[in-house]
């Protein structure tokens, strides 16, 4: 059921008609986005032991691995004095929201089949909701950062200010590629199987372990093409501030491939949501 | 004209259907075979296409040529066996899926109705999933709240309204999930079969609930096998027989027309005829005698048989029944169970057999029909005789549709008494047989 049709104009349908309500459709769903996203963290931890306590020990979990594998072990460099641990953790943060945006993202069109089979509502409602929840692990996974900055004693500067910028930047840069990959398995379920390699791979080729410091300095640039690269220096300049000074030409060739991503996802997922129904 | 609220033209919805074709129990060919398939897989990808699932793929028109208009107010059915097109064209007006060619028209909010408790989820509260749900539907939070306690109301459900839903029985799920619809407001409403659930006193509520929809003035697009309802419901029918609009007009003559596309359908091809005796014809019939496709399991099958007889002694009907599979899962015999021979008399018979309710699963079934000495000869046989289709089977209103598709059988076997478990003496020092 649908809200259109309030200025009275017959609605038609028609093969490859373009809908030039769709974003203003998307904006009149938005209770339906809340709504998923609500049913998405309502039921999250239902049925398991630790509940919330879940949210806590994964990317706490990682964080131990990582500063002991890294920099315990392979001894690499931290940024300037920050202590190795909230330099892992400032990295591990904006990685773990992109990459649990990407992979509930681009599953959750084939996961939300019944819906979509039923009844109409643009389709793009579905991986947004996804969003939510992993802003909701995000919030929790920050006051362990708070914490751990409280237990070594790394007081931020100004730059703490623009961290919602980069959070935001976070998200946009796993939107690009999810609605991308969510629009191609629903016709082709090999994606499903191509993300979480992508995002397990990614772990280790973004500077998450390590400080991108470590790459030379003539990789730089191409390095940057992996836009969470440019979103994690981010972080760290936004947490340990002068510590960790951005490298800029790097930042500005990340920011145009998430809006490229954007772009191409975007494109994508509106070119094959009409038929989703057909194919899901 | 103004108050035409929709109008389809032309309106066309092809799919693109695979098929296996057989193959021997080669190795070598099923390997070729793979590749093969995932050479055309590939190349559909390179070119944007939708993939497809099998070796030979062919277009299927769902929907074609069809033209109508439904005026403000109208209450109209639509009804056609299985695979007519009927939830395809449901699908189309509700925007769910885009029409292949041709257009549709509509004026004023649609909301459709192909299912009762869409997005439901099993974990949340009955409050929690009409929140969920109605948005789900398109009403807002506003709306809904408004309207929560006539819906609990309508329910009946108010005991446990927070308790989350898979506690729920069956019946109380699909209560409170039409409850939600039932209270949808909108100026066009698409229903989908949505009385196929509940028990009858529900289905009865349901049915009432839709006439006051219809007598509020408000259009309804209703879809059903149920010919019951369907002609208690509506003056108007559209008969739909594979994709195209059969017949548009009065209630009455659209049953009727029904009636010969569902013969049709199978006569399609010649029954042939035997020495002394020939099957003509084969119907499964509902409650109220109609003809019908579907069985409800758990109740009645009736079965109405025509044939001939040159009155020859001894001859006797049998049936056949066979799963989606084709094996044969039950025989009736006329003259081996009941002792009863085909008349004496030359002539043309309708023959009207009860069988007992089974608990059939879900799923597509066919009557092969036979004629003759039973464990003798065979005078005249007809292989897929009857086709029919069981929608779903929930014996004992279990939460799930019990199908043949499981793998289990095609028959839910039901107690005749409680499960009973009765503790046995621990055996010494003797190993468990198993974990407990």
């Amino acid at each position: 059921m649908s809200t259109f049709d309030q200025d009275n104009r017959p609605l038609i349908l028609e093969a490859g008609r373009a809908d030039h309500q769709y974003w203003i459709d998307l904006w009149r769903y938005r209770e339906l986005f809340f709504i998923l996203a609500w049913r998405d963290v309502a039921v999250r931890y239902k049925q398991t032991v630790i509940g919330v306590v879940w949210a806590f020990v994964r990317p706490f979990m990682t964080m131990v691995v990582f500063t002991v594998v890294f920099g315990s072990l392979a001894k690499l460099p931290s940024e300037g004095s920050a202590p190795y641990a909230v330099m892992v953790f400032a990295g591990l943060l904006p990685w773990t929201l992109f990459a649990s945006v990407l992979s509930e993202a681009s599953v959750s069109v084939i996961g939300s089949a019944n819906l979509i089979t039923k009844v109409y509502f643009p389709r793009l409602v579905v991986p947004l909701s996804t969003v939510v929840v992993a802003l909701i692990d995000f919030l929790v996974s920050l006051t362990i950062l708070a914490g751990l900055m409280l237990w070594y004693g790394v007081v931020p500067g100004w730059q703490i200010l623009l961290l919602p910028v980069f959070v935001l930047l976070a998200l946009l840069a796993a939107i690009g590629p999810a609605i991308w990959a969510a629009s191609l398995i629903v016709k082709y379920r090999d994606f499903r199987f191509i993300i979480p390699f992508v995002t397990q791979i990614g772990l280790y080729v973004s500077p998450v372990g390590f400080s991108s410091k470590v790459v030379p300095e003539h990789w730089q640039m191409l390095y940057s093409i992996n836009p969470m690269a440019g979103v994690i220096d981010g972080f760290r300049w936004c947490i340990l501030g002068g510590d960790s000074p951005i490298y800029w030409p790097g930042f500005l060739v990340s920011l145009v491939v998430i809006a490229g991503m954007l772009v191409l996802g975007a494109r994508s997922f509106r070119r094959s949501e009409r038929a989703f129904a057909d194919m899901v | 004209m103004s108050d035409v609220v929709i109008r389809a033209e032309k309106l066309g919805k092809k799919f693109i259907i695979g098929h296996r074709t057989e193959v021997g129990p080669v190795f070598v060919d099923a390997l070729s075979r793979g590749f093969r398939n995932a050479l055309r897989k590939g190349a559909d990808m390179l070119r944007g296409r939708a993939m497809v699932e099998g070796d030979v793929v062919e277009d299927f028109w769902a929907l074609r040529d069809v033209d109508f208009e439904i005026r403000r107010g109208e209450v109209v059915s639509i009804i056609g066996h299985n695979g007519a097109g009927k939830t395809t064209l449901l699908k189309v007006l509700s925007r769910i899926t885009e029409p292949t060619e041709g257009r549709v028209s509509i004026k004023g909010r649609v909301a459709s109705l192909l299912e009762v408790g869409t997005g439901f989820h099993p974990e949340l509260t009955g409050r929690e999933n009409v929140f969920l749900n109605g948005a789900i539907l398109g009403m807002t939070r506003a709306e809904v709240r408004r309207r929560f306690d006539e819906i609990v109301d309508f329910s009946g459900v108010e005991k446990f309204i927070d308790t989350p839903v898979k506690r729920y029985s069956v019946g109380m799920y699909a209560r409170l999930a039409f409850a939600v619809a039932a209270h949808l407001e909108s100026e066009v409403l698409v229903i989908d079969e949505v009385l196929a659930v509940g028990d009858a006193e529900f289905q009865a509520r349901c049915l009432d609930r839709m006439s006051a929809v219809a007598d509020a003035g408000r259009t309804v697009l209703f879809v059903s096998h149920n010919l019951a309802a369907v002609t208690a419901l509506t003056k108007r029918a559209i008969v739909f027989q594979s994709g195209r609009v059969y017949f548009d007009g009065a209630i009455d003559e659209a049953v009727a027309h029904y009636a010969t596309s569902l013969r049709k359908v199978k006569t399609d091809r010649s029954w042939g005829k035997g020495n002394t005796t020939s099957l003509i014809s084969a119907t499964l019939v509902d409650a109220g005698g109609m003809p019908t496709d579907r069985y409800e399991p758990g109740t009645p099958l009736r079965l109405r048989v025509v044939l001939e007889t040159s009155g020859l002694r001894g001859m006797s009907l049998e049936l056949v029944l066979r799963d989606e599979h084709n094996l044969p899962i039950g025989f009736y015999s006329t003259s081996v169970f009941n002792q009863v021979s085909l008349p004496g008399k030359p002539g043309q018979y309708e023959c009207s057999l009860v069988l007992e309710p089974y608990w059939l699963a879900s799923g597509e079934y066919c009557f092969d029909l036979m004629t003759g000495l039973t464990y003798v000869d065979t005078d005249h046989r007809v292989d897929n005789a009857l086709r029919f289709f069981v929608e779903r089977c929930s014996p004992d209103a279990i939460p799930f549709n019990f199908s043949q598709g499981k793998g289990n059988g095609a028959l839910a076997m039901r107690l005749a008494g409680p499960v009973e478990f009765t503790e046995l003496p621990a055996a010494g020092q003797e190993p468990k047989p198993g974990p407990e």
